[in-house]
């Protein structure tokens, strides 16, 4: 298991609940099918505003599916999603205001390889939020440098190392000031001296209580920044636990023989 | 048997100008070609049945057919249409048909090389399916095939010698000429096939520059 190291102090009042009771994200009863194949199960979950959640698994149990059906790159075949107070339907209005206010990290990071660093960044706000050039290249500075990479806005996606590129990821999409951050393990397709970085950016992050749900098997991560870990398998959510309870004294036994697993690999 | 150049020398600018012919020929069938295969690529991706199958079968009925035939159909169809056309324009069109079939087929090829992420990543960020594929998917779709695109297109350069059978304005149309006037054959092909053969190697290299202006970003 990697730990990464903590410069700061925990800061337990960011992990605190705000008052406000709508939640950020709200999956009700939701179901989701690939053919016959039953992938989500009657996923039931809720974050609130500024909540940190760590979705863990084995490989297949849905947790792709599941962050992937929040922003609609996988329609649901029941159930209800709300996001930020847009319920989300098969239509493009609903679908374009949940987007709005979500961005989502990829494991392949998907930056687009024809633009640079900083056309990567100021597209879909130019676009989506209709800013100007200036503003939307304001906006993307502000964030680059925020992910510790302002110097190579000029350069191509393939002039970068992976971890600057996951990094530029997470700027491109903070660029679009969304209310909630999807992670789909963000780390996975990194060399390990590079981990470290992108969790940083992460963490940093989560201090300035970003909404986040993170697909991670970085346990050091979860214990330091996640308010709540959720456990997947099969398509449903096996468990639901602070991080300390979770990883100390795991409730089934499908967590346990999963954590045992990562322990062993790492 | 001897040779004698000085009639194909005589008629130096009677050739320029059909080789001249032949390179725009060549560019506005590439021109129409590049349209059409983008325009049908696009058509496809709407995966619209009635649509979809008209490209389809405007794609194999021209690569099932000679080109001859397609030249002299269109030659002769339009007019029934009530469409008339000088040859050197219905060449143009015929070219950019057939050109364009083969590039629907290339450019497809290209656009499902794209991994899915890119189209996600620009879905996730609010952009919509029409957006995705112009701004992201097509420039890099484009890359990947346009040595393929480009041979296609210097097959099209090659292929305008056909138009000659409409008497559209270009080189054999211009060498022929030469050729029934003086009755020197030899010379005559010899210097077209010379001629042709720089056209093509012009072509070439104008085809690459072209392309490493347009994608000159930096690939893994
Ligand atoms: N597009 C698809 N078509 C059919 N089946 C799919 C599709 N995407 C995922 N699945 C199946 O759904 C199940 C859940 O997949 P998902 O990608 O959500 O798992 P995961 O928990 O993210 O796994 P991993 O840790 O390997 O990324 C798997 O059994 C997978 O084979
Ligand atoms: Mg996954």
């Amino acid at each position: 298991m990697r730990e990464i190291d903590v410069t700061r102090t925990h800061d337990s009042a960011s992990r605190a609940f705000p008052k406000e009771a709508a939640p950020m994200i709200e999956m009700r009863q939701v179901e989701k099918f690939y053919g016959p194949f039953h992938a989500l199960k009657g996923i039931d979950f809720s974050v609130t505003k500024g909540e940190k959640i760590v979705l863990c698994g084995p490989s297949g149990s849905g947790k792709s599916t599941l962050i992937r059906c929040i922003n609609h790159l996988e329609p649901i075949a029941s159930g209800e999603i709300v996001v930020a107070g847009h319920r989300l339907s098969d239509s493009q209005d609903a679908v374009d205001a949940v987007r709005r206010e979500v961005g989502m990290v990829f494991q392949q990071f998907n930056l687009f390889p024809h633009k640079t660093v900083l056309e990567n960044c100021i597209l879909a706000p130019m676009r989506v939020r209709k800013l100007s050039r200036a503003e939307a290249e304001e906006t993307a500075r502000k964030y680059l440098e925020r992910v510790r990479i302002g110097d190579q806005a000029a350069k191509y996606p393939a002039q970068l190392s992976g971890g600057q590129q996951q990094r530029v990821a997470i700027a491109r999409a903070l660029c679009m000031e969304p209310k909630a951050m999807l992670f789909d393990e963000p780390t996975s397709a990194l060399d390990p001296e590079m981990v470290k970085e992108v969790l940083d950016t992460m963490v940093s992050l989560a201090r300035d209580g970003m909404t986040m749900i993170c697909v991670t098997h970085e346990m050091g991560f979860a214990r330091q920044v996640a308010d709540r870990v959720i456990f997947m398998a099969d398509g449903e959510i096996v468990e639901e636990n602070a991080p300390d309870a979770f990883f100390s004294n795991p409730r089934h036994e499908r967590s346990r023989a999963f954590l045992g697993e990562i322990l062993a690999h790492h | 048997m001897t040779l004698d150049f000085s009639v194909v020398a005589d008629a130096w600018k009677s050739l320029l100008f059909g080789a001249l012919g032949t390179l725009f020929l060549a560019f506005s069938g590439m021109v129409i070609a590049m349209v059409v295969g983008v325009t049908g690529v696009v058509i496809l991706r709407m995966q619209m049945r009635i649509p979809s199958l008209l490209v389809t079968l405007f794609v194999e009925i021209i690569r099932n057919t000679p080109f001859l035939v397609q030249i002299f159909f269109l030659f002769f169809a339009l007019p029934l249409a009530g469409v008339r056309l000088n040859p050197t324009v219905t060449a143009i069109l015929a070219l950019g048909l057939n050109g364009g079939a083969y590039a629907i087929e290339i450019i497809r090829g290209g656009v499902e090389s794209i991994p899915k992420g890119q189209t996600e990543a620009g879905l996730a960020l609010g952009l919509h399916k029409h957006e995705v594929f112009r701004l992201i998917v097509l420039i890099p779709a484009l890359r990947a095939i346009y040595p393929s695109l480009a041979s296609q297109f210097i097959l099209l350069t090659l292929t305008t010698a056909i138009c000659t059978s409409i008497s559209a304005y270009e080189l054999t149309s211009v060498g022929q000429r030469i050729e029934a006037e003086t009755f020197r054959s030899f010379e005559v092909y010899f210097t077209l096939t010379s001629i042709y053969l720089v056209i093509s190697l012009v072509t070439m290299w104008l085809l690459a520059a072209l392309g490493r202006w347009a994608f000159s970003y930096p690939q893994r």
